[in-house]
């Protein structure tokens, strides 16, 4: 059943929320052990908010186009009273005093949050398995992993355990995992969805988007999401985008690009691997057919973009994490003097890959290194934000796969980062410009396993991915 | 705010402590002053001093994880206020975030402005025409409060520490001059001077001794006629005026005697020991700080709009150094006494009573003499000018004027109406010189001796005459006529 399905039924009065809600519990209940979504099911809350909604039905008032929609937040999403981890030891027993404005959106909406989702410490990972809490497990072949960092978001959703989940995307976080479990996942403009409540991991790459079973799904967690809030600086003013609205338009007319670097073109970077390659040449023959024009186009500072990105999200990081010192909240591993407490408390409390990206990040913003570095980075984001706007003046939109393999086993790439970085490659560029992206599944690998195309598109045309990512849907057939 | 004023007044003639021969004085002054708003600077919580410890709190000031600021329009204003008066270019600017670890900074980042702040390249105009260069004034956000227990209440040595993060978030503005003042004399006439400015523009309250205008000073010496710049120390914990002398003389000498023996200063941060008289060294470092400044992602740039510029040029009220001017060129009263009243904020007052026809020295001396208090709110120029008029025209003495116009600042009303509540009454002429006369007819050898000794009597006599008709008449005679009439009488 839909998300769309279910708030029809629940606003209509046909279903009960609570009802709805014990079936997800129920799927929750029975799986979760093996594929560890969840960090944390919130059944009594999420009881109360169902009790909420059906009581406003049975009132005659309207809880709103999600009403009864059980809905998955990823763990670094802050909720007023309940622990908000990150996956990490050093958030360890942390209650928020707030709650994330898209957690207020949605609660607005009528969703009922079930729990908080695994995910890579920090959002700093590929494959949630960089978590305090161990890995998730892919739902479709629990021996891979369900991709990263919203992993544990991405697998609720393929598992059933909730029609809709909530993720964010600072290199791809978002689509790389909606592509390995099979899932539509989306990254919209930055600054089309309030950051506020979500604990950073680099800010000018952050961005919070949804997590469906479908693109109509997608669209309609999407609109409730989008839109400006006065608590985030970078939020943008006068944008209430409604992809609900675009999906049937179709790409009747639509100029769409294949970025040669990242599609197996000329210059092509390394490590695509060939079926996935051949489902996105299948998307873009999908998208001919259904009256779309094709364009092959060079963006060449597409490649650039991993090595930039490995710059600027650890510099970010590096100061955005300086926070969890032991001081005031979270864990505290005592020891003589302040400066020694702090080092205890943060050698104690964060993991590998999280130190590994501070220290990257403070070399990278350090003096006599910051120019060659953190510098070099900002100019390679210029660079791409022309050649990307070069390309749009070409062309709507672009394809590209959205992550180079399908799911891989778990423990596989844990011991060398560089293999694990490279699975962002196609998606890192849009955090980059801060324009939309989405992955919609289109088939299956060589391996039996989803593979998900992605679409990108300017900034503020995130309704324009929707409609695109509709027709693709369409065309791909049952998965 | 008087003691402060007083004390300018009282060093109106200062005497420069002199140095070595052969030796110059160095200084540029950093001083912190936080922004007279309501919230602080990326929330809405209260900026207030006094408030219990960490009442005026919330998840963005205590930068707890997913919180986000959101620039305080009414610092940025009042940020580029002082920058304007500060004859500063007010340009484009982005906020950076400062990184260190430090247990009353929230986030273990200030943000604050780096390679491209708010105000730069202005200059400050002190009172006897010297310039100092303003490199730059730039928007940053306070750090908490910590109180160091045991060891001496530093926090190496600490058992424990408390940390009051109400100030945390609060708007500053760090004003940066040029190394540009050789006296010490100019080091706190620029701090008299900004501070008058901060006042008179509603930017900031400046109140040191409440920690809302904070100076550190960067000091070094050169001997006389090199234009070499030599290592510099920066003295903090300056708590007043005074303080910033006293240290910055102390510092110059250590330094004297640094270098005549030799030997040559570290650059390092110095605390000034109020008690003892003296710079002592802060902690050594054991690497050069590295602050990693990078733009702040969180905060979009500030780009005002030459309109707003503009219109903050208009609303600019006059500057202290005008107002000096005015008032002055309006009473011809010295420079002390001028300084005095600006810096009171009762120069208008002042103007405005003399606009309505008082005598200008007379409302000088009233108000420099009688109006030390913080309020005076309840007197209306009108009622100065009447109460001016009054003692002029002899209606009532001095004394008299002084004890209407305490009535007049405690509880406002008509000089006239209060001279008649306390009694008053005009002494009429005929009365007094009736009195003389029958004083002159009991005191024959008194009058002789007032009359025909010599200077010494004759002065002695005048204050016995004058005592007992003071006496007789319960100090309402005025002590001017009573002069007159006597020296009529002995002619």
């Amino acid at each position: 059943m839909t998300a769309r399905d279910i708030a029809a039924a629940v606003r209509s009065g046909d279903r009960s929320a609570v009802a709805v809600l014990e079936e997800h519990l129920d799927r929750i209940a029975a799986r979760d052990e093996e594929l560890h979504a969840f960090n944390l099911v919130t059944a009594d809350a999420a009881r109360a908010e169902a009790e909420a909604v059906d009581a406003a039905v049975a009132a005659g008032a309207d809880p709103g186009p999600l009403a009864g929609v059980p809905i998955a937040l990823k763990d670094n999403m802050c909720t007023r009273g309940i622990p908000t981890t990150c996956s990490s030891k050093i958030l360890e027993g942390w209650c928020p005093p707030y709650d994330a404005t898209v957690v207020r959106r949605l609660r607005a909406a009528g969703a009922i949050a079930v729990g908080k989702t695994n995910l890579d410490e920090f959002a700093m990972g590929s494959s949630t398995e960089n978590s305090a809490n161990g890995p998730t497990r892919n739902p479709h072949d629990t021996s891979r992993v369900p991709g990263g960092s919203s992993g544990g978001t991405a697998a609720s959703v393929a598992a059933g355990f909730t029609p809709l989940g909530i993720g964010s995307d600072t290199g791809g976080s978002i689509r790389q995992p909606a592509a390995f479990c099979g899932v539509v996942g989306m990254k919209p403009t930055y600054g089309a969805v309030s950051r506020y409540g979500l604990i950073a991991f680099a800010s000018s790459l952050d961005q919070i988007g949804p997590f469906a079973q479908d693109v109509a799904d997608a669209a309609a967690l999407f609109d409730v999401i989008a839109g400006h809030d006065p608590l985030d600086s970078t939020s943008i003013v006068d944008f209430e985008p409604v992809a609900s609205d675009a999906l049937g338009r179709g790409v009747d007319g639509l100029r769409i690009g294949v970025v040669r670097e990242l599609s197996g073109g000329e210059g092509t970077v390394e490590g695509l691997s060939p079926d996935v390659l051949a489902r996105t040449q299948e998307a873009v023959v999908a998208l001919e057919a259904a009256g779309a024009t094709i364009e092959d186009i060079s963006v060449p500072s597409a490649t650039l973009g991993l090595s930039a990105y490995y710059l600027v999200a650890p510099a970010e990081a590096s100061s955005n994490l300086a926070r969890y010192d032991g001081v005031r909240y979270g864990l505290r591993v005592d020891a003589p003097t302040t400066g020694e407490m702090n080092t205890a408390s943060r050698t104690a409390g964060f993991g590998p890959e999280v130190k590994r990206r501070i220290m990257l990040g403070t070399y990278a913003l350090s003096a006599g290194y910051y120019d060659a570095f953190y510098g070099k980075a900002l100019k390679v984001r210029t660079m791409m934000l022309r050649d990307f706007a070069a390309a749009y003046e070409k062309v709507d939109v672009l394809i590209t796969p959205t992550a180079p393999t399908t799911a891989f086993p778990l423990g596989e790439r844990t011991a060398d980062p560089m293999t694990m970085y490279v699975n962002d490659v196609c998606t890192i560029p849009s955090n980059l410009t801060g324009h939309p992206g989405i992955s919609v599944p289109f088939g299956v690998g060589d391996d039996g396993l989803p593979v998900g195309v992605q679409v990108l598109a300017p900034a503020l045309d995130d309704v324009l991915t929707f409609q695109v990512a509709a027709v693709l849907e369409a065309a791909g057939g049952p998965r | 705010m008087t003691d402060f004023s007083a004390a300018a007044a009282t060093d109106a003639t200062p005497i420069e402590p002199t140095l070595p021969d052969g030796w110059e004085l160095v200084v540029g002054l950093e001083v912190h002053v936080e922004l007279d708003t309501a919230s602080k600077l990326f929330c809405g919580c209260a900026n207030q001093f006094g408030s219990e410890p960490n009442t005026n709190i919330c998840p963005i000031c205590l930068g707890l994880p997913g919180s986000l600021p959101v620039m305080n329009e009414r610092a940025v204003e009042l940020a580029m206020t002082l920058g304007r008066a500060l004859d500063c270019d007010v340009r484009r600017s982005v906020m950076a975030r400062k990184n260190y670890f430090y247990p009353d900074m929230p986030k273990d980042f200030q943000t604050t402005q780096y390679d491209q702040p708010t105000n730069s390249d202005g200059r400050l105009v002190l009172g006897d025409g010297f310039v100092v260069g303003v490199e730059r004034a730039h928007i940053e956000e306070d750090t908490g409060k910590s109180t160091h227990i045991g060891g001496g209440g530093r926090i190496s040595d600490a058992q424990y520490s408390l940390v009051d993060y109400n100030r945390a978030g609060v708007p500053l503005v760090e004003i940066v001059s040029r190394p540009d003042m050789r006296t010490i004399e100019h080091a706190k006439a620029y701090v008299e001077e900004l501070r008058e400015i901060l006042i008179a523009t509603g930017v900031s309250d400046a109140r040191m001794e409440e920690g809302s205008m904070r100076v550190d000073a960067n000091v070094s010496v050169r001997p006389h006629g090199s234009d070499e710049l030599r290592t510099r120390c920066e003295i903090k914990n300056i708590n007043s005026v005074r303080s910033l002398g006293r240290a910055i003389e102390y510092e110059a000498r250590r330094h004297i005697d640094l270098w005549t023996s030799g030997s040559a200063p570290d650059q390092e941060t110095r605390h000034w020991d109020e008690e003892g008289g003296r710079t002592l060294p802060g902690r050594k470092k054991e690497d050069a700080d590295d602050y990693r400044y990078f733009q702040e992602p969180d905060l979009v740039p500030l780009d005002p709009a030459p309109e707003t510029v503009a219109a903050i040029d208009a609303a600019m009220p006059p500057l202290p150094s005008a107002r000096r001017a005015a008032l002055a060129d309006a009473t011809g009263a010295d420079p002390a006494s001028v300084a005095l009243l600006v810096g009171r904020g009762q120069d208008e007052l002042a103007l405005a009573a003399i606009a309505a026809g008082a005598d200008a020295d007379k409302v000088v001396v009233r108000l420099v003499n009688d109006l030390a208090v913080d309020d005076w709110s309840k007197v209306t120029a009108t009622a100065l000018a009447e109460l001016v008029e009054m003692e002029s025209s002899g209606a009532i003495s001095a004394t008299q004027a002084k004890q209407i116009l305490a009535d007049m600042t405690e509880r406002g009303g008509d000089p006239a109406i209060l001279a008649a509540a306390r009694g008053f009454e005009a002494m009429d002429t005929d009365e007094l010189e009736t009195l003389l006369d029958g004083l002159i007819a009991d005191n024959p050898d008194e009058w002789a001796r007032f009359t025909s000794g010599d200077d010494a009597d004759h002065k002695k006599m005048q204050g016995f005459f004058t005592g007992q008709i003071m006496k007789a008449t319960r100090g309402q005679a005025d002590g001017k006529t009573v002069a007159r009439l006597l020296a009529q009488r002995s002619t």
